[in-house]
């Protein structure tokens, strides 16, 4: 089908762009386009202004800062796939984005757009999610940064004000000893997922699991921390035994299902993903500290 | 509604048009420049018919509004095949390896591979990368056999040579 009627705008700055936003009614900020355009030729989304940021550059890049790594909102996925500062500071990215849409979508898609668009099946907010990652958004009257604990508002929304613009998020640096991955399950590789799991685990050379971070998908509206299974594996020495026990925890968390996937289903595969993230997160940690 | 004016690089040639807001790209080619090689089959992302390059980076044109290709470079199946002709030895691949039956899914095919075929680097690739990159084309007749046969067969030799 076709999208209904707008008007399109594509201001070269970021002032531009945020004036614009400002001022117009029904206004909705086009990214990469691979979520919303879909979503206005099937008339689901019929915004009367559509403001593209794909003319403004300083939008779109890659930065290793002293505190982490800084990625603009525009960055095209596969631009961050492919980057070796991505994969040197924040490999859990470059593991999430194995999953996400295909090599045609995400040469478009960006990462700013993944997180506002906020699909409770995507990939990238459930790897912001697990790595707090902390989103900097702008308005006419200032900036402000926004922690992703605090950034889903439910559903498909953000938390973002509607004069609002997601400009950058930033990564932690991790410890070397750290290791991550990103595990998912979908009826095809490249389909939505039906539940995805990313973890993050610091090990200490005794190989004790000094921090873990874990998030999942598809188990709520919103991409979830998996705060209780995190706290059952610190301070725990890295086993076999208490992988097993973690993802029993994860499956034991309450999900909301549908009639395709119930919630039992959905329980089951965060707990046997929680396992598998967790197995090989703790293989490549073990792998930094007696690197 | 608005309208603007685009220049836009199609296959080497440049073309100025006034086009709607809403215009997708896809059939921004087929419908003002004639060029109905690039399918359209869903219309939401999908299915991967209408895959053209933009700037060289595979793309699907039915989420790229026209407006949107301002300024940009685009190359299409019709610029593949030699002025005389003679099929592009992806194209050609694709025939001998039957690698398409009723045809509407191949020209977003044919350029998928085109962009494996620059971006395989050191190559050569492997099955499973070639069957990766097809995922994002929707194909109901082949059963993807005979396209991965045909990629396999040309794409690691067309860089070697290249």
């Amino acid at each position: 089908m076709k999208p209904s009627a707008f008007t399109y705008h594509a201001p070269q700055t970021l002032a531009e762009a945020l004036d614009l936003i400002a001022t117009l009614d029904n206004a909705r900020v086009l990214a990469g386009g691979q979520s919303l355009l879909p979503m206005m030729n099937y008339r689901v989304v019929q915004p009367e202004h559509l403001i593209d940021l794909g003319r403004i550059p300083e939008l779109s890049f890659v930065e290793a800062q002293d505190e982490g790594l800084v990625i603009g909102a525009m960055t095209p996925q596969r631009a961050i796939e492919r980057s070796a500062m991505v994969q040197k500071n924040c490999p859990l990215l470059i593991d999430a984005l194995f999953h996400v849409g295909h090599q045609q979508t995400r040469n478009r898609g960006t990462i700013g757009g993944s997180l506002c668009h906020l699909d409770p099946s995507a990939e990238l907010p459930v790897t912001a999610c697990a790595l707090d990652a902390v989103l900097t958004a702008a308005s006419k009257t200032g900036r402000r940064k926004i922690a992703f604990a605090d950034f889903p508002a439910g559903y498909l929304t953000s938390s973002l004000a509607p004069n609002e613009i997601l400009l950058q998020m930033e990564f932690e640096k991790w410890p070397q000893h750290a290791g991550s991955a990103f595990e998912e399950y979908a009826i095809r590789p490249a389909d939505f997922a039906i539940v995805s799991v990313a973890a993050v685990v610091v090990i200490s050379e005794d190989d004790i699991i000094s921090d873990a971070r874990l998030a999942a998908g598809g188990i709520a509206p919103v991409p979830a921390r998996l705060t209780s299974v995190e706290a059952l594996l610190k301070g725990e020495r890295a086993s076999a035994a208490l992988i097993e026990r973690a993802a029993a925890a994860a499956a034991a968390l309450p999900a909301e299902g549908d009639e395709m996937n119930p919630a039992e289903y959905r329980q089951e595969l965060a707990g046997h993903l929680t396992q598998r993230a967790l197995a090989r997160a703790i293989e490549r940690a073990r792998a930094g500290v007696h690197a | 509604m608005s309208t603007h004016e685009i220049t836009i690089t199609v296959n080497g040639k440049t073309h100025r048009r006034e086009v709607d807001s809403r215009l997708h790209l896809a059939d921004f080619l087929r419908q003002e420049l004639n060029l109905t090689g690039t399918h359209v089959g869903c219309e939401h992302g999908v299915c991967g018919a209408c895959t053209v390059l933009i700037d060289g980076a595979t793309a699907r044109a039915c989420l790229m509004l026209a407006v949107q290709a301002d300024g940009r470079r685009v190359e299409t199946v019709e610029s593949l095949a030699a002025p005389d002709g003679t099929l592009h030895p992806i194209q050609a691949a694709l025939s001998r390896h039957h690698g398409l039956q009723c045809g509407y899914c191949t020209p977003g095919v044919v350029m998928t591979l085109v962009e494996l075929q620059r971006d395989c680097g050191e190559g050569p690739l492997s099955e499973a990368e070639i069957r990766r990159a097809l995922s994002g084309n929707l194909c109901r007749c082949t059963g993807y056999q005979g396209m991965v046969e045909a990629a396999l067969e040309v794409l690691p030799g067309l860089h070697t040579k290249a």
